[in-house]
């Protein structure tokens, strides 16, 4: 009977693990480019973690306390993962996939950094439960990492809280977040839990923010990431536009057969 | 999503250290993480077993991430076996496979720190 009872606890165990987590990819694939967004920097690109990226360490938390007679942190996180975009500052656009936020789906973003700078890029579904969803970056995104956002239960609060592990992708990014890029992720991330806590009815909810590097040490030997860098790709895609539509025009033009 | 629900003994053998995890790895997991990491003393690798592992969530992922980044600090290796094929695929997709040194079994993961 024990035996049977460990079974079926293995079982369940697996069937968790199938579920929760996204398969193996070697490449990401975009399977449909929604209008406005551009799917250059993702398409093809392989995940990169903390381990691949270039600059310190970093592990910022933003944390947002609720009233759990209001919200549950499982209907909190249904509701963030079905209107994630919503949350977003305005000026950014995650493009969620069709299917919602589900492990091993692809969305793709387009943001607006400092000076007005278009940058496109995206981000894999790592792993999804009904408490928390992590999403993971793409080569070439400004940092290579993941984001865990989750809700958890203590006393009479739910916790809403969104903890970014990360290094900068290369040491263009690495730059751009020492000077202001980090200030500006806060604001981000921020504005993000505040929205949430709006749309559940708390607007004056404070979001508490902790930022630990986790280590000092720039990785060098991934300097060459920077050939993935999805600023300097997205700069020469919108620059490359009139020529891309030359071309279509031109296309067009040509007799068929 | 925050409750320890794991446990992580340490074994030492000469120049390594042997941590048997069991139950469910989560963010939760860091306290009882870092103080076996911490009973691990001086030793030159850190072997990480995962037979008994019941789960782990990607809070769990990122607390190996911040192990490792520790271990490096202080040039001690961190090496992994016993884990499932699902899990040594999950290692693969978080890219963990690269930096973290994965064994078949604890001799082989012994030999390669240099335990005779």
């Amino acid at each position: 009977m024990s035996d049977l009872n460990e079974q079926a606890t293995d079982d369940k165990a697996a069937a968790r693990d199938a579920t929760h987590w996204a398969k193996t990819v070697s490449r990401l694939n975009v399977s449909q480019v929604p209008a406005g967004a551009a799917g250059i920097n993702v398409a093809g690109k392989r995940l990169a973690g903390p381990i691949q990226g270039f600059g310190k360490m970093w592990q910022k938390t933003y944390q947002v306390s609720l009233r759990r007679d209001q919200v549950t942190a499982t209907d909190l996180i249904a509701t963030w993962k079905q209107r994630f975009p919503d949350f977003w500052p305005e000026g950014n656009r995650f493009y969620a996939p069709l299917t919602g936020i589900e492990p091993g789906e692809v969305a793709l973003i387009g943001m607006t950094l400092p000076g007005r700078m278009k940058l496109s890029t995206g981000v894999m579904v790592l792993y999804a439960d009904d408490e928390s969803f992590t999403l993971m970056t793409p080569q070439g995104h400004m940092f290579a990492g993941w984001i865990t956002f989750s809700a958890t239960e203590r006393a009479d609060q739910t916790v809403a809280q969104a903890q970014v592990l990360m290094r900068a992708s290369d040491p263009i990014f690495e730059l751009g977040l020492t000077l202001g890029g980090h200030r500006q992720e806060d604001k981000f991330w921020q504005h993000t839990l505040r929205s949430l806590a709006a749309h559940v009815g708390q607007p004056d909810a404070e979001v508490a923010t902790a930022v630990v590097c986790v280590d000092k040490r720039r990785q060098w030997s991934r300097w060459t990431n920077v050939w993935q860098s999805s600023a300097i790709r997205s700069t020469i895609y919108m620059l490359a536009a009139p020529l891309r539509g030359v071309r279509g025009m031109s296309r067009r033009g040509r007799p068929v057969g | 999503m925050t409750e320890a629900t794991a446990t992580f003994d340490v074994r030492q053998l000469g120049p390594a250290s042997v941590v048997d995890i069991r139950g469910d790895v989560t963010s939760g997991s860091e306290d009882v993480l870092m103080t076996a990491y911490a009973d691990a003393g001086d030793a030159r690798a850190i072997v990480l077993n995962f037979s008994e592992l019941s789960y782990m969530n990607s809070g769990g992922i990122g607390l190996l991430v911040t192990l490792l980044v520790r271990a490096n600090r202080q040039s001690k290796q961190l090496m992994a076996f016993g884990l499932s094929d699902h899990y040594r695929q999950i290692f693969e997709l978080t890219r963990l496979d690269e930096a973290v040194g994965i064994h078949d079994n604890e001799q082989s993961a012994l030999r390669a720190a240099g335990v005779s």
